[in-house]
């Protein structure tokens, strides 16, 4: 479905996720992460990147390799981005909701 | 004479042997196959164990009685793979050559992940039931448990059939109903999930259930640590949870030998093709089972279709073909209810659980996503189905190992 984020046609799913990442830019980023209620800080910033850069490169995200990357240890993560912190990072950064496994 | 050699003799291990014996003969082929125990268990009866409704003797037998006598079994720790020489590296230092490997080692818990899960109240008041000592001590404290909050917990995924944890809040709902005692105990369910399963129709159907047994359910939460003193577990946003007795499944991992091999993934689960179970780093390595990083559930049933999809490609690879993409993730499993009913979902990599018949579409007799005591006979029947037809590799009539979607109620 389409939505107006930042003034911009935005294709996302019924979660809220962004479909096409070619149409995620920052003020983007910023609208969604004022809808979560997160503002965004250089060091959320620094996180955002990070994940879509892991996304990038095809690597499976989850809580616990965030966690030991180095960019962030978890504790710092649930701060920035409080209650489902990768849920709501990936979703202002525009990139899929990590699938759990089963 | 070329080499075969199959690291575990647990579910996956024990079925490869039993159906490679018959393909790979001698004189031009040998079959070893290594494990440290001297027992097999029966892992799904760990769930059952607890609320007495099996006994230890129920679910252990010996290694032995299910391996080929064609196939040599050696009885030791294995340390390490060599797969730049092809070589296996016991634990004392004798090695073993093979031409080809199949890796069967499974996956087990692994408590010192977590802060405080492994600590004063280990087995007092935590408890796992994913090992038998876990569930046999859990069985000696309920049995003269008084009541109190009771928190059924997942630590992260994934995790060895990922149904386990909901089914023993299940059973312990209809224990508790026949001791008398339901009221004086308050079930939770607590979960990293955003729900009490991945998929949504399946989720839909378990979270009906939950609520009708008045068992409450927290989602989302990424446990931080155990707080053996106050008796809580706290997750890393700062949520609390109360127990008085808490039931948890830590984190899973494959086993550290993967990790001394340099083979593993940060879980120690060894990178695998998800269609073909080829290691993605070496050609005459294949992984079946738990010990595999790919996206299926990590369950009995799934390494029974593997086993049977592997076998072919293993063939294949012997008389130098092309390797067939066929494993599509299929899995099946019965989820325990309590009272004496069960449901049954099928899915696979792309289809989730629905409603529907199976095997037979249209005629059941078990009907998939729905409560039933036939589903339940099922389950207890499983138990010798693994024992008599698993095991050795028998294919079980009607059930394909990819899956079917006729009977099923795709939306
Ligand atoms: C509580 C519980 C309930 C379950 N319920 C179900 C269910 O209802 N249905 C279902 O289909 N599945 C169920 N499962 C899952 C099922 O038991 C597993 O998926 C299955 O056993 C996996 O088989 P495997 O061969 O990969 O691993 P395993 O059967 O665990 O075998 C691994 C073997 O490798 C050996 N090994 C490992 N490392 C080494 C080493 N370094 N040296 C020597 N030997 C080694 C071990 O000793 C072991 O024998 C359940 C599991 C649990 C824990």
């Amino acid at each position: 479905m389409e939505k107006i984020i930042a003034g911009k046609n935005i294709t996302v799913n019924e979660e809220g996720y962004l479909t096409d990442f070619s149409q995620w830019d920052e003020q983007v980023g910023e609208a969604l992460a004022a809808e979560a209620n997160v503002p965004l800080s250089a060091r959320h910033w620094e996180i955002l990147k990070y994940l879509q850069n892991e996304q990038k490169n095809q690597v499976a995200l989850s809580i616990r390799r965030i966690g030991k990357s180095g960019v962030t240890d978890i504790k710092e993560f649930y701060q920035l981005f409080p209650n489902a912190p990768l849920k709501t990072a990936t979703k202002i950064a525009g990139i899929p909701k990590p699938a759990s496994c089963i | 004479m070329k080499h075969v050699v199959i690291l575990g003799a647990g579910t996956a291990g024990t079925m490869m042997a039993n159906h490679l014996h018959h393909q790979l003969k001698h004189p031009d082929w040998e079959i070893t196959i290594i494990d440290e125990r001297e027992e097999h268990h029966y892992q799904p009866g760990y769930l059952f164990l607890p609320f007495d409704i099996y006994a230890p003797e129920d679910i252990i037998k010996t290694i032995e009685e299910f391996i080929p006598k064609d196939v040599k079994l050696v009885k030791n720790k294995i340390n390490r793979i060599k797969p730049a020489d092809n070589k296996i590296e016991l634990t004392g230092g004798n090695e073993i050559a093979y031409d080809i490997l199949i890796i069967a080692t499974g996956a087990k818990i692994a408590p010192e992940e977590t802060e405080g899960m492994k600590g004063a109240e280990w087995q007092k008041s935590v408890f796992d039931f994913y090992t038998f000592e876990g569930s046999l001590a859990l069985r000696n404290k309920l049995r003269d448990w008084e009541g109190g909050k009771l928190v059924v917990h997942i630590t992260e995924m994934p995790i060895k059939c990922p149904v386990a944890p909901l089914e023993f809040a299940f059973l312990a709902d209809s224990f508790f109903k026949h001791k008398h005692m339901r009221d004086k105990v308050e079930i939770t369910y607590v979960t990293p999930l955003s729900g009490a399963f991945t998929k949504p129709k399946a989720t839909e159907a378990l979270e009906h259930l939950l609520h009708e047994k008045g068992i409450n359910i927290e989602p989302d939460f990424a446990i931080e640590k155990v707080d053996n003193e106050r008796k809580e577990i706290v997750d890393y946003g700062g949520k609390i949870i109360p127990f008085d007795l808490l039931v948890t499944v830590p984190t899973n991992k494959g086993d550290e030998l993967m990790e001394r091999s340099g083979m593993g993934d940060d879980l120690n689960y060894v990178p695998t093709n998800k269609a073909t179970l080829q290691s993605k780093d070496y050609a005459n390595i294949f992984v079946l089972g738990d010990a595999s990083n790919i996206p299926a559930s990590k369950a009995g049933s799934v390494a029974h279709f593997e086993a049977e999809i592997l076998t072919d490609n293993i063939l294949r690879f012997v008389h130098g073909e092309p390797l067939k993409e066929e494993f599509d993730g299929h899995a099946n499993c019965f989820i325990e209810t309590g009272n004496g009913k069960a449901l049954l979902i099928d899915f696979n990599y792309t289809h989730e659980p629905v409603e529907g018949s199976f095997p037979f579409p249209g005629i059941g007799p078990l009907r998939l996503l729905k409560e039933s005591r036939m589903n339940h006979m099922g389950k207890l029947a499983f138990r010798w189905i693994y024992w008599n037809v698993l095991l050795k590799g028998t294919h079980i009539p009607f059930v394909s190992a990819t899956m079917s979607e006729k009977g099923k109620h795709y939306a």
